[in-house]
């Protein structure tokens, strides 16, 4: 199993990547013990999103199915969190209320996936359909403002959003501020280190055959549409777990989180980071939350221009994306450094480069 | 009884003429290029704010609004020049680009203009037919929506631009092989889309609030008639805004405007199972 963590579909490998991943993580945990609550609280929340952008790197980098409904999911298990937490009270329940809202995401991806997919929907088209579902998700939300849209005592409130339901809790320990940051990490790790396993396990690999020639991969004797629904699912399923674990977090979700601009939001994180790889949309998705977050301060506007901003010049500057890019750029130099100390040999360059799609 | 059939028809032209006027412009760059312009919906919004500043200036309303589609049509070929010319081998990269322009000009506005400008209002103006009365603004926008796909056919089938564009879009290659000028014909193509959703804008800005975040009203309706549509707008988007409209019309009659939408999603979802191709496929076979 351990085996799977490194292989061709990720980069980072050996000593020196999961050094500088166990430092990471270990400066990740202590950080609470050095900051106030309010920084760690704020930590967290950026933490929420990544996920989404997880998944959305395994649909789009790995499985070449540029899905605009991030928000979409995000959505359905946000809403369905708040609504499973309020009718089921509060307590302990409220973990069931998080693994079966993201459960119902996964379902409400595995029924649009089945008919995308099957009915042979890629590429552009793709993105457009889960895009509309997301804004009809959004228009139908923001006009449920009646007292007559509601499921058991949980009101869905219109364009205010719904509130109250209660955070994650176990027994009477509410999972807030530094608890909360720790299960985010705890998560962040475990989805990471699980896709990264699955992208280099053989359904992978039939994953990536897929992005690359779905034609070729289908001869080689693959249901492709299986491997596709499965991605997506997944995929989605990680932006549920998002929403679910935004609407604890915050006790409230609207439909402005749904819509645009929000709907934008995972593509900016994961094309800029560089989609091909996990570990790169890891880093990039978080320095991107950290800078949104502490311009949105000033003026919201200002920056989703800036994110605006930063897809453009991601799709016309670095295609691949500039954290991935500026990643290879320190690696190459490193590797051609010690190249040069080494004596020169017949070192395989090209491992270190992802295939270009 | 003839009032109750003209009734109909009426809830149908809206949902009709909506459609169509929405969708045009995303169906020809579409059509043309391949590629889908995400900023469909700030060109609207262009089209729109144009039509209402000009009004306020003193500009009759239709001059007005042919004015708006001209900027919004010019607008656009600086941005096929700028941004757009490059990405017409890679489809995914135009979405996103244009998607980046989007959340640019959408934002800005806001940032600008702010939220909310003084609205002009719908042109006054009914008519009644036996108990019922019917605005006549919304019968002009089904007549306009009528005279865009006129206009398109009379374009694209009748003039010698419109033979040149069209083996662009059959083998561009080829085209440009046999001495046409393919990037002035993607040029154009690309302004005729954005004029005619400043266009859309112009006609609906009348009848909505203007805010910077509109366009999002129309995206929903213009995508899906698109993907149903497929590439032809004269076989494919037509026939898709007619089939649309009428489960659009009888949703909307009984449950309301968001329940329409819903279930045209619905179909839409349950068309591109059944239809991968999209309308125009089935058509164009037929026609063979």
């Amino acid at each position: 199993m351990l085996k799977l963590l490194d292989g061709p579909q990720t980069l980072g490998r050996g000593k020196i990547f999961w050094s500088c991943f166990l430092a990471v993580l270990a400066g990740a945990l202590i950080y609470p013990l050095f900051a106030d609550s309010y920084d760690v609280g704020n930590f967290a929340y950026f933490l929420i999103w990544i996920f989404m952008a997880l998944g959305l790197c395994l649909m789009w980098g790995y499985g070449g199915m540029l899905s605009f409904g991030q928000t979409f999911f995000f959505g359905i298990a946000g809403y369905g969190y708040g609504v499973l937490a309020i009718n089921m009270g509060g307590g302990t329940a409220t973990i069931a209320a998080l693994v079966l809202s993201v459960i119902i995401a996964m379902i409400a991806a595995g029924i649009l996936g089945y008919f995308m997919i099957w009915g042979g929907i890629s590429g552009i088209f793709f993105g457009i359909v889960t895009l509309s579902a997301t804004l009809v998700l959004a228009f139908f939300l923001g006009q449920t403002a009646g007292p007559e849209w509601h499921i058991g005592p949980a009101r869905l409130n219109g364009f205010n959003g719904m509130k109250g339901m209660d955070p994650l809790t176990v027994g009477s320990f509410d999972i807030e501020g530094a608890a909360l940051y720790y299960l985010m990490i705890a998560l962040i790790v475990i989805v990471y280190v699980a896709l990264r396993m699955l992208v280099n396990s053989s359904i992978g690999n039939v994953i990536v055959a897929t992005r690359e020639n779905p034609q070729r991969a289908e001869m080689l004797g693959y249901d492709v549409r299986k491997y596709q629904l499965l991605t997506f699912v997944i995929g989605s399923g990680l932006a549920g777990l998002s929403g679910a674990l935004y609407t604890s977090w915050g006790q409230f979700i609207t439909p402005s989180s749904i819509g645009l601009p929000a709907a934008a939001m995972p593509i900016v994180w994961v094309a800029f980071s560089g989609r091909n790889d996990l570990t790169a949309t890891l880093v990039g998705s978080f320095l991107l939350l950290f800078g949104f977050q502490t311009i949105t301060v000033y003026s919201q506007q200002a920056a989703l221009v800036l994110m605006g901003v930063l897809l453009l010049a991601t799709v016309m500057l670095a295609p691949q994306g500039f954290v991935l890019g500026i990643g290879k750029l320190v690696v190459d130099w490193w590797t051609r450094r010690r190249r040069r100390d080494e004596a020169p040999a017949l070192a395989d360059a090209s491992r270190l480069q992802s295939d270009e799609t | 009884m003839s009032a109750e059939l003209f009734s109909l028809f009426y809830q149908f032209a809206d949902v009709f003429a909506f459609l169509i006027l929405s969708a045009a412009g995303l169906a020809i760059v579409f059509g043309m290029m391949g590629v889908i312009n995400m900023a469909h919906g700030e060109f609207i919004m262009c089209g729109a704010y144009v039509t209402v500043g000009l009004v306020n200036l003193g500009v009759p309303l239709p001059i007005a609004q042919i004015l708006a589609a001209l900027t919004a049509g010019i607008i656009g070929m600086i941005v096929e020049l700028l941004i757009v010319r490059r990405f017409y081998k890679r489809p995914l990269d135009s979405l996103l680009a244009t998607w980046g322009l989007s959340l640019i000009v959408t934002q800005s506005m806001l940032l600008i203009v702010g939220s909310a400008v003084r609205g002009i209002g719908t042109p006054e103006g009914s008519f009644a037919i036996g108990g019922y009365t019917f605005s006549t603004y919304r019968l002009v926008l089904f007549g306009c929506a009528v005279a865009v796909l006129a206009g398109l056919y009379i374009i694209f089938m009748k003039t010698r631009f419109g033979v040149i564009a069209r083996a662009t879009m059959q083998n561009a290659a080829m085209a440009k092989a046999l001495g046409a000028r393919t990037g002035r014909i993607y040029s154009i193509s690309f302004g005729i889309g954005t004029a005619l959703a400043g266009l859309c804008g112009a006609l609906y800005a009348p009848t909505m609030t203007l805010i910077p975040t509109m366009g999002a009203t129309f995206v929903v309706e213009s995508f899906v008639t698109v993907v149903i549509g497929g590439a032809n707008v004269l076989l494919g988007t037509a026939p898709a805004a007619v089939f649309l409209a009428m489960i659009r019309m009888a949703l909307n009659a009984s449950y309301g405007q968001i329940i329409g939408q819903i279930g045209m999603l619905f179909a839409v979802i349950l068309i591109i199972r059944v239809l991968p191709e999209g309308l125009s496929s089935v058509l164009v076979r037929r026609g063979r």
